[in-house]
């Protein structure tokens, strides 16, 4: 995946008087907007005709859609909360990606995230005060997330074992660790039908951010989004990673520390995962249970790919996903149709952005104008 | 039940088990290896794997012909795979994204058209008594085999042959270790891979019609539950060989049987970790056969994940 | 249409809020005194012939009161999903009242928007409610299925050679635990020395390895097997190719086993809806607390197929009519399966007391352990 994953340098502009070197920046720059657009409308326009087949009103469902996932200001913190955890996740799966390592097993890190915070507030709960136990919490939750995905990466490195399904099976063998812990030796009595650990306690929960109904996990992510885009893209590490994706002999022969290089870039992934583990605790169920394993991990996956590992990008696509999850209720409460088909227009959105990809620098109007248009 | 006695039965649960679950395992670890082979993965296979469980059911229940169904199963998971195979043509696509896009699309489609048959129940394949003259009745069931399993056994030992001993395999496995190798030799490499797609797409979607009209033998959305993912995980593991894709699928679904087994036989503590058998122990063999140097020197050398 | 209208306006609003705004405020709630808008949450799939199936198709009963409207939504984790699900219901479709289906919505997630919504009535599928402890507009209601489990078991001893017998169970939780030890009650009261062998699947729906187990048990030696997962439809089907005899649970599966069918433990959700139903149309607040077993018709039992001989219908029929009377099955002497005393000799526990829905252990009989 070297060459979309590099993200898409901006095709070389000649050295040209300022102004129309603007112009030529606009058109190009405009490709990244008006591409996905033009992938989403078709997308819809697919969908609609398949809609139309079933008998079922697209104008209902778009104008659904529009208002339960991005219409209304409840709709908009609907989707920002939802796109949260996805942040977070598909973080886990982009910077790995960058030193061309394909993580799938976010969703152990952060199980074991949530279930570590959970696991160092219990006893500490009442000897600590929030201002020191929250922190700690987060800690905990990054250091076992980044554990277990740096693990992978020690794997890698040292036995060359295969990072993409040694992260999945590690994924299920942390889910089993969890599963384990919360039935058994952890277990609440009082958690009845929902095996929990016992509560983290009110005062050492996350609150929303002031104004809205939206925990700070989604300003987290965004913040470590931003963080690790500088750190891709500006820093030597973040060279060092990309030279590393490209090609990790050529890295090695220039006296890189491949092997720190990728066990660090995983540990770093893994604790990303972790504090949406953390989040989805301490903001969300107060306790660590099974609704840890709610598939973040997995779709995470899926938001990295499509922003093609650009930490930046990958916010706006987390909340897309976050707003089509959410009307995805609304269209099926209105229109009776099952949840599947917001899954399979989902998919297809997904499809088709993707194959638009290929559009990118063969569109006449947002390439550099020749010589002869500019005169 | 003496020691002996529930050593058996453990025994015999995994050699069942191997049999009874590996057989999806087979078919989607063989389509994806072919696919990887002609230097493309194709990660959706878990979606064309559960589309063609609902599919072959949804047939199998309106014509009454369960054969037919594991051919409706073949035929939509070879249509889901063309389509990767011919989107992953143009430039610029990411077939690893794509894969894991059309899975999402597949396990869509299942979902939405696989409500009406969930409830009804189709006919099934029939299975080939191999052990009913022993008179020992848990051997008996343990070795009722659905023909294919049998047929994915001859698929691995076809495909580990005709990737070495023929021009097609020579031709699959050139373009993928080099691309400009095969365009040298007059092959259309994208022509290669639309055809090493689609058909491993069509073993995945037989794949699913094993799990729908045999074992276990029902659809339902939570049929496959990561099955297809993990089976393409297994091609890895297997190091594109079709031999050794066939075993680590049979040993896929001994260690799942380890689990229920041992609570059949009263050892119950920490059944979590038994269940979680096979992930254990796919990865100690892994750390354990892997080595630093050429890791993934069988690897294809056009493939997205050695790069 | 006024629909659109009010579509628009609010998207003017939320656009000069921008996403600051807070939702509660900003949108027009469509006044619902004589006729409800009821919102109905789903853990799964509406149709997987199983516990989503069970409460979508007994929801019917809502949809048939004149003036009530039913919004669904399936296939809701038990995340803080659910939580903007039942949000989204009550702004977006007016709901005033709310039905969480599983288990895992009660805590936090339904406590919470009870405490964020006052107005909004709340009822939660198994949980269990407790006065003082939990919010006025919150309750639950729940089928005792452990009484058709009894039954069950009971009709099972009798037609057992082996006196073994087999459970497949989902996860070792409190209402789990009591269907198995009923179910484990009841093969002891036809066969003393019955015993149940269980297997933890560990989750809800994973239909391989529940086939897995069933055959596990099978040639463990256990010849009735039932179980408590969320769609057993594979369970009995794998042991129906067995030869092995079967009892139900959630729903009828008496088609899919028409050789080894003994009876099955079904709920009755449509007798609680309907009850709920009148309620609603004559403008009542619905009870915070309500329970019922067999005795109510909140269960019932499968009508018997062919697995269940003479003798087991009959001793089957004595113990359903037991329940229906509202004796206690639960009866002293009872040791756990780790030797420890439950319920002491000449106790025992009523049918309705809540600690039968607190069960922590597995009685001496189950060969099992929760961890």
């Amino acid at each position: 995946m070297t060459d979309t994953a590099q993200g898409s340098p901006a095709p070389t502009t000649l050295p040209l008087a300022a102004r129309s070197d603007f112009v030529d920046r606009l058109r190009s720059g405009s490709e990244y907007v008006v591409i996905p657009l033009i992938a989403v409308a078709i997308s819809a326009v697919l969908f609609s005709m398949f809609l139309l087949v079933l008998g079922k009103d697209p104008v209902e469902f778009f104008s659904l859609l529009w208002r339960g996932g991005f219409g209304t200001a409840f709709s908009w913190q609907n989707s920002l909360l939802r796109a949260a955890p996805l942040i977070l996740t598909a973080l886990c799966v982009a910077l790995p990606a960058r030193a061309g390592l394909v993580i799938i097993g976010g969703e152990g890190a952060l199980v074991l995230g949530g279930l570590f915070a959970a696991m160092i507030a219990l006893p500490l709960k009442n000897a600590l005060p929030p201002v020191v136990l929250m922190p700690l919490m987060a800690i905990m939750a990054m250091a076992a997330g980044g554990f277990w995905i740096g693990l992978v990466g020690i794997m890698r490195h040292a036995r060359g074992v295969n990072e993409t399904i040694a992260s999945l099976l590690m994924s299920y063998i942390a889910i089993a660790i969890m599963n384990f812990l919360v039935e058994g030796p952890l277990r609440d009595p009082a958690s009845a039908n929902k095996p929990s650990t016992g509560p983290i306690g009110e005062g050492n929960m996350v609150t929303a951010i002031p104004g809205t109904d939206v925990h700070w996990g989604l300003a987290a992510g965004i913040i470590l989004a931003v963080i690790l885009w500088i750190v891709i893209d500006r820093t030597t590490y973040g060279f060092a990673l990309r030279v590393t994706g490209g090609n990790a002999r050529a890295a090695k022969a220039q006296g890189l520390p491949v092997g720190t290089l990728m066990v660090s870039c995983c540990a770093i992934a893994g604790a990303c995962a972790g504090l949406a583990g953390y989040f989805e605790v301490a903001a969300i169920h107060g306790k660590a249970n099974a609704s840890l394993i709610a598939g973040y991990g997995f779709t995470g996956i899926l938001v990295a790919f499509l922003a093609r590992h650009n930490p930046i990008v990958i916010v706006p696509v987390a909340i897309l996903f976050g707003g089509i999850a959410a009307a995805g209720g609304l269209i099926q409460r209105r229109m009776g149709l099952p949840d599947a088909s917001v899954l399979l227009f989902q998919s297809l959105i997904f499809v088709v952005l993707l194959i638009s990809e290929t559009l990118y620098g063969r569109l006449r109007i947002f390439q550099p104008r020749t010589e002869a248009e500019r005169t | 039940m003496s020691e002996n006695a529930a050593l058996l039965t453990v025994l015999f649960a995994m050699i069942g088990g191997a049999i009874r679950v590996s057989t999806p395992f087979i078919f989607v670890s063989l389509g994806e290896c072919l696919t990887e082979k002609s230097g493309r993965i194709n990660l959706g296979l878990e979606g064309t794997l559960v589309f063609g469980a609902m599919a072959a059911y949804a047939i199998s229940f309106l014509s009454g012909s369960p054969w037919l169904g594991v051919f409706v199963a073949g035929c939509c998971g070879a249509l889901l795979g063309a389509v990767h195979g011919w989107v992953c043509k143009l430039p610029r696509v990411n077939d690893v994204a794509i894969g894991i896009a059309l899975m999402t699309f597949g396990l869509g489609l299942a979902f939405f058209f696989g409500k009406p048959y969930i409830q009804p129940a189709a006919p099934r394949l029939p299975s080939i008594p191999l052990a009913d003259w022993t008179g020992n009745a848990s051997l008996a069931t343990a070795l009722k085999v659905n023909p294919l399993f049998f047929v994915g056994i001859a698929l691995a030992v076809f495909l580990s042959w005709a990737f070495r001993n023929t021009r097609t395999g020579l031709i699959l496995r050139t373009t993928g270790d080099s691309a400009a190798a095969a365009r040298a030799m007059g092959v259309s490499v994208d022509r290669v891979r639309l055809l090493a797609t689609t058909a491993g797409g069509f073993l995945a979607g037989v794949g699913g019609s094993f799990l729908s009209l045999y074992y276990p033998g029902s659809w339902s959305e939570g049929l496959s539950s990561g099955q297809g993912l993990m089976a393409v995980a297994l091609v890895i593991f297997a190091r594109w060989d079709p031999m050794r894709c066939l075993f680590a699928s049979m040993m896929f679904g001994a260690a799942g049987a380890i689990g229920p087994a041992l609570q059949s036989i009263g050892i119950t503590q920490g059944y979590y970790f038994f269940n979680a058998a096979p992930y254990v122990v796919t990865l100690f063999i892994m750390i354990a056969s892997s080595s630093t140097k050429g890791a993934l020197a069988s690897a294809p050398g056009e493939l997205a994940v050695t790069r | 249409m006024s629909f659109k209208e009010m579509d628009r306006r609010t998207l003017l609003k939320s656009a000069a809020a921008g996403i600051v705004g807070v939702g509660a405020a900003g949108l027009p709630l469509r006044a619902f005194a004589a006729a409800p808008t009821i919102g109905i949450v789903y853990v799964g799939p509406r149709d997987d012939f199983g516990w989503n199936q069970a409460h979508a198709v007994a929801a019917k009963a809502l949809k048939s009161v004149p003036g009530v409207k039913v919004v669904e939504e399936e296939n809701v984790p038990e995340t803080v999903a659910v939580q903007k699900s039942m949000e989204s219901m009550i702004n977006l479709d007016g709901a005033n009242l709310i039905f969480a289906t599983s288990f895992g919505y009660f805590d936090p997630h339904m406590l919470e928007m009870a405490k964020k919504y006052p107005k909004v009535e709340f009822r939660h599928a198994a949980g269990l409610w407790t006065k003082d402890k939990h919010p006025g507009n919150a309750g639950s209601y729940y089928g005792y299925l452990n009484q058709g489990h009894y039954v069950n078991g009971v009709a099972a001893g009798v037609v057992s050679k082996t006196g073994k017998l087999g459970f497949i169970a989902a996860k070792p939780i409190p209402t789990v635990l009591l269907n198995i030890n009923s179910f484990l009650l009841g093969a002891r009261k036809s066969n003393p020395k019955a015993t149940v062998q269980v297997i933890f699947t560990g989750d809800w729906s994973l239909p391989v390895r529940e086939a897995e187990a069933a055959n596990a048990l099978a040639d463990a030696g256990c010849d009735v097997i039932t179980c408590h997962v969320d769609s057993p439809k594979v369970v009995i089907e794998t042991a129906e190719r067995r030869g092995l005899l079967t009892a139900g649970h959630n729903a009828s599966q008496a088609p899919l086993a028409p050789k080894g069918f003994i009876t099955g433990a079904e709920y009755k959700w449509e007798t609680i809806y309907k009850d709920f139903a009148a309620l609603i149309a004559k403008g009542e607040k619905l009870p915070n607390y309500v329970r019922g077993g067999i005795d109510k018709d909140y269960i019932a039992n499968t009508a018997y197929g062919a697995g269940a001989s003479e003798a087991a219908r009959k001793a089957a029929d004595a113990a359903t009519a037991d329940l229906k009377a509202n004796k206690p099955y639960v009866v002293g002497p009872l040791k756990d399966n780790k030797g420890n005393e439950v319920v002491p000799a000449g106790k025992s526990i009523d049918n309705y007391d809540v600690a039968l829905e607190q069960t922590s252990y597995l009685v001496e009989g189950v060969v099992g352990s929760i961890t």
